[in-house]
């Protein structure tokens, strides 16, 4: 008899089945939100261009309540796109120090400490 | 009554069926069995047309690597007694057609892992006379692990970019490619990026991580796709600065 192999289809709803599938798929999810912030960003830009009348109703924009639920929401989906990229980098960067191996977890946490210290120039340069 | 495990298996005979269906079997509990042991006895006492690959019942051979209860695993390395008081469910590997039962079309990955060329490739014509290419142990520390592979599969039954795309050449043959990369003996890495950079390589891959995740050897193959992809970007970095060198 010939053969006849049997090809199984993927289903659309695959990722939700497993949180290893789901957790992927919300950090895939973030780059929407990281794409959109992006693009108020430069909106932002093009306004201030457009003079102070401009600028002001788009810092208005972003006070009001919708505005900042969105940049809630926003500041959320970033947090979590950094956490799983930082728990990434010891795969994607492996360090050794005189032959032997940087532990993951020193590697994860200077990418903390380094978001930490960033973190604290921008407040202090906001002059929070 | 002693106690006793229930398997649902899921069962493809072309010759039968156009589909495959479940097939429950009950089996001895025992111990120290694991998934492997409980098909055996199927096999040898219950039902003899099962079919399912296996050898060497000890993670070594890489041959009985199957879906248990939706993870891809090894049968061998799988123990009853993790999955006490439930039904096992054991199908094929996923993202491979399925040949009969339990036995998965493996042709597709065979011609993936020939294509990165996975052996040493060297530019240096060595006479037999001047004895061993000798390497140093850090030499060899810089790419062991991603010699530990098994040819398994399990990798690409976690991927969910293998299920996607059936050209992307996937994590076990892209983490081979690696290995022969970072040997100090090897010069094969840019006759290996026309495979390995193209396409279905590297970029194809969205690092879910659930390759490393499955590895039974901790070959860690996602590690190893993500070390080529910043590799490669150099590179690409590195020719595009020379080229303007040359204007």
């Amino acid at each position: 008899m010939s053969r006849r192999p049997y090809v199984r289809p993927m289903k659309p709803s695959w990722w939700l089945g497993q949180r290893r599938y789901l957790l992927y798929m919300i950090r895939e999810l973030t780059s929407l939100f990281i794409g959109l912030y992006c693009a108020l960003m430069v909106v932002g830009i093009f306004r201030l261009g457009q003079g102070k009348a401009a600028w002001d109703s788009f810092l208005a924009a972003l006070s009001s309540p919708p505005g900042i639920v969105f940049q809630l929401i926003c500041l959320a989906f970033a947090i979590y796109h950094s956490m799983t990229w930082f728990d990434l980098t010891p795969k994607t960067m492996p360090l050794r120090l005189k032959g032997e191996p940087v532990p993951p977890k020193t590697i994860v946490a200077f990418h903390y400490g380094a978001w930490a210290l960033v973190s604290l120039i921008v407040l202090i340069a906001a002059g929070i | 009554m002693s106690e006793e495990v229930k398997l649902e298996i899921l069962r493809y005979q072309p010759e039968l069926a156009n589909e495959p269906h479940l097939q429950s079997y009950t089996v001895p509990y025992h111990e120290d069995w694991v998934v492997l042991d409980a098909l055996n006895h199927i096999k040898d006492h219950v039902d003899a047309t099962l079919s399912y690959r296996w050898s060497c019942h000890m993670a070594i051979c890489g041959s009985c690597g199957m879906m248990i209860n939706g993870e891809p695993k090894l049968a061998c390395h799988a123990f009853l007694r993790d999955y006490r008081h439930r039904t096992i469910r054991i199908e094929p590997l996923e993202h491979f057609p399925i040949e009969r039962d339990l036995v998965i079309v493996m042709d597709g990955f065979m011609d993936k892992l020939a294509s990165v060329r996975p052996y040493l490739i060297t530019n240096q014509k060595r006479q037999l006379g001047e004895g061993e290419n000798l390497q140093t142990p850090l030499q060899l520390m810089a790419f062991k692990q991603y010699t530990l592979c098994i040819n398994c599969m399990l990798c690409y039954a976690a991927c969910p970019q293998c299920g996607l795309n059936e050209e992307f050449v996937g994590p076990a043959a892209l983490a081979l490619a690696h290995r022969y990369n970072l040997d100090s003996r090897d010069h094969g890495k840019d006759e290996r990026a026309d495979v390995v950079a193209s396409d279905s390589g590297i970029w194809e891959c969205t690092f879910a991580g659930a390759c490393s995740d499955v590895c039974p050897k901790h070959v860690d193959p996602a590690a190893a796709i993500q070390q080529t992809k910043l590799s490669a970007s150099l590179d690409w970095f590195k020719s595009w600065l020379r080229l303007g060198a040359y204007r």
